[in-house]
């Protein structure tokens, strides 16, 4: 039944493969929706989504998707523990306030969390800040410094170390090229990563 | 001028002939009763389009179209009718005046069997779950077993949660606007004033004022103080700033500033309209709504119905606040719901104005219920 996503976004079909079908999901900063209905209608995952911003909700409505409009640090209030088998929370984690809390709320409400996140210590990012003395802008990081939405810069290196400190098991990772996925010094090169975590028993 | 508007009638319902009256949560019994109600668009042949849209404290069943001779349209006609958000070229919209009120439905002012007399004082309390068991009357009459829809923005939205209450199986989806699980204490003290507003009116007379005529003066400071509830500081800003009636200030104990002239022109219009006991009692029936815990949905059960819950930013008297637990309720129960804030400076009257947002949001949300 599972069908092929046709999208340009190359976190968007990892995290679509990496979900089995009949999953119950939880898209937090799901945008307009478009992952969570393609998850929908192609792997009848039952896919909810909170989302921050007014116009953006007005697809999710549009496209027949359940949406909470709220900001994420306070979203998740309310839902019963391991409501879902997966959060998501792709590209949305490093904007919120407490990034910690979000996480191990998404944790107490999902079975398992999928984290994506632009990854600081990318190459280019390490050449502006040490040959060129700026603010990194890479392609996943393309904000500058006074209208970045982005509150906490990372590496993949911070966030394995997070995973270790606070026990929660990495499941599965990926690493983002520009264009595919790539395996060799994912902190050095990978633009961004897709973390599949569950907390350790 | 020209107006494609379609001409509308009131119709009339009556049931609960003794001995088969209403029982009311008080413990007291009420009838017979009638209900007003108008119809929109045509019923399909499995009775699955069925919309029943609830009115605010001062609505009634007149939401869309013209009556015939009358100069303005229904006080939701921007919603409702060919092609708008409650589209009745595919719908069958309901709407029907509460019990308690003073446009047609038993109230107050009704003329009791028993007596010959207007009811007054002597109308038992109602509550919005009396209003809702009354509606099912209406829809039970009508023929339709399960409601597409239930809609209703502030009190309108509290029946609609409280059809959901009260008749689960019954409704498919439900769309409450500007409201809450309950009434705060904010709500319940804006209340009170209205209504000592009206009893200190000598002209009030406990209720018996239907021969002598209504407290005016009393009804229209509860009016001009739900005006005040109504709008939002920015929107009062917009509208009125400081600008004068006159170009001098009178200084006199006069209306001087163009926010007076407004609430005092709002009072006066609704006194010609609106029954003043009414008044009392279905700011009564609101302040004790109340289905936050286990009232709304039963511990341990869950909902089939699908939810929009709609609040608007500037909303100070029924804050997005109240509306989001409304949204944490249903989550923690797994109902599917979803939540829009919309961003307006109308503070409460949004739900009357913001009919763009509003549109889009409703449209396509009954849409995917129908289809699905």
């Amino acid at each position: 039944m599972s069908e092929e996503f046709q999208t340009k976004r190359l976190d968007y079909k990892i995290i679509y493969q990496i979900i089995e079908p009949g999953s119950r999901v939880l898209d937090l900063g799901c945008g307009d929706g478009e992952l969570l209905n393609f998850l929908a209608k192609s792997k009848n995952a039952h896919v909810q989504g909170i989302e921050v911003d007014e116009q953006a909700i007005y697809k999710c409505v549009e496209k027949g998707l359940s949406v909470f409009h709220t900001d994420i640090d306070s979203g998740l209030r309310g839902y019963p523990d391991k409501s879902f088998d997966y959060v998501i929370l792709n590209q949305s984690m490093q904007e919120t306030k407490k990034a910690d809390f979000v996480i191990q709320e998404a944790l107490r409400v999902g079975n398992k969390a999928i984290i994506g996140f632009p990854n600081f210590a990318n190459l280019r990012a390490r050449f502006m800040l040490f040959f060129q003395g700026k603010a990194p802008i890479t392609k996943s990081l393309p904000f500058y410094w006074y209208n970045t939405p982005n509150l906490h810069f990372l590496s993949i290196t911070d966030f394995k170390n997070y995973c270790a400190d606070k026990n929660i098991k990495i499941l599965d990772a990926f690493y983002l090229g520009k264009t595919s996925t790539i395996r060799i010094w994912p902190n050095l090169l990978a633009l961004d990563a897709v973390f599949v975590i569950t907390r350790r028993h | 001028m020209v107006t494609d508007k379609s001409i509308v009638q009131t119709k009339y319902f009556t049931f609960s002939q003794p001995p088969n009256e209403l029982p009311l949560e008080s413990g007291l019994k009420l009838g017979p009763i009638t209900l007003a109600f108008e119809t929109y668009g045509e019923l399909n042949a499995n009775k699955s389009n069925a919309i029943l849209i609830l009115h605010a404290l001062s609505g009634d069943a007149h939401v869309a179209g013209m009556h015939q001779g009358d100069e303005k349209p229904g006080w939701w006609d921007s919603m409702v009718g060919p092609g708008k958000a409650f589209d009745t070229n595919k719908y069958f919209v309901i709407c029907s005046n509460v019990i308690g009120g003073c446009r047609g439905s038993t109230g107050p002012s009704s003329i009791n069997p028993k007596t010959n007399k207007p009811y007054a004082l002597s109308f038992p309390m109602i509550t919005i779950s009396d209003m809702v068991n009354a509606q099912r009357f209406l829809i039970d009459h009508l023929g339709i077993d399960k409601l597409l829809c239930v809609a209703g923005g502030s009190m309108g939205g509290m029946q609609a949660l409280q059809w959901v209450a009260n008749f689960p199986q019954r409704v498919r989806s439900c769309i409450p606007i500007s409201t809450g699980l309950k009434h705060s204490p904010q709500q319940i003290a804006f209340d009170e004033v209205g209504r000592q507003a009206i009893m200190a009116d000598p002209d009030w007379k406990e209720g018996n004022y239907y021969e002598t005529g209504q407290p005016e003066k009393g009804l229209s400071v509860a009016r001009m103080l739900g005006h005040i509830t109504y709008m939002s500081d920015q929107s009062m800003e917009d509208k009125f700033s400081r600008k004068l009636k006159d170009k001098n200030y009178s200084f006199k104990f006069e209306t001087d500033f163009e926010v007076e002239g407004y609430l005092i022109y709002r009072g006066d219009i609704f006194v010609k309209r609106f029954d003043a006991n009414s008044y009392l009692y279905i700011t009564k029936a609101m302040d004790y709504f109340d289905l936050s815990a286990d009232k709304l949905i039963p511990e341990n059960k869950t909902l089939d119905s699908r939810f929009l819950v709609i609040a608007f930013k500037s909303d100070w008297l029924y804050p997005p606040y109240q509306s989001q637990e409304i949204v944490r309720l249903l989550k923690s129960r797994h109902v599917h719901s979803s939540y829009c804030e919309i961003n307006s400076t109308y503070g409460h009257d949004a739900f009357l104005l913001e009919i763009k947002e509003e549109t889009r949001l409703i449209n396509h949300f009954l849409s995917n219920i129908f289809k699905g």
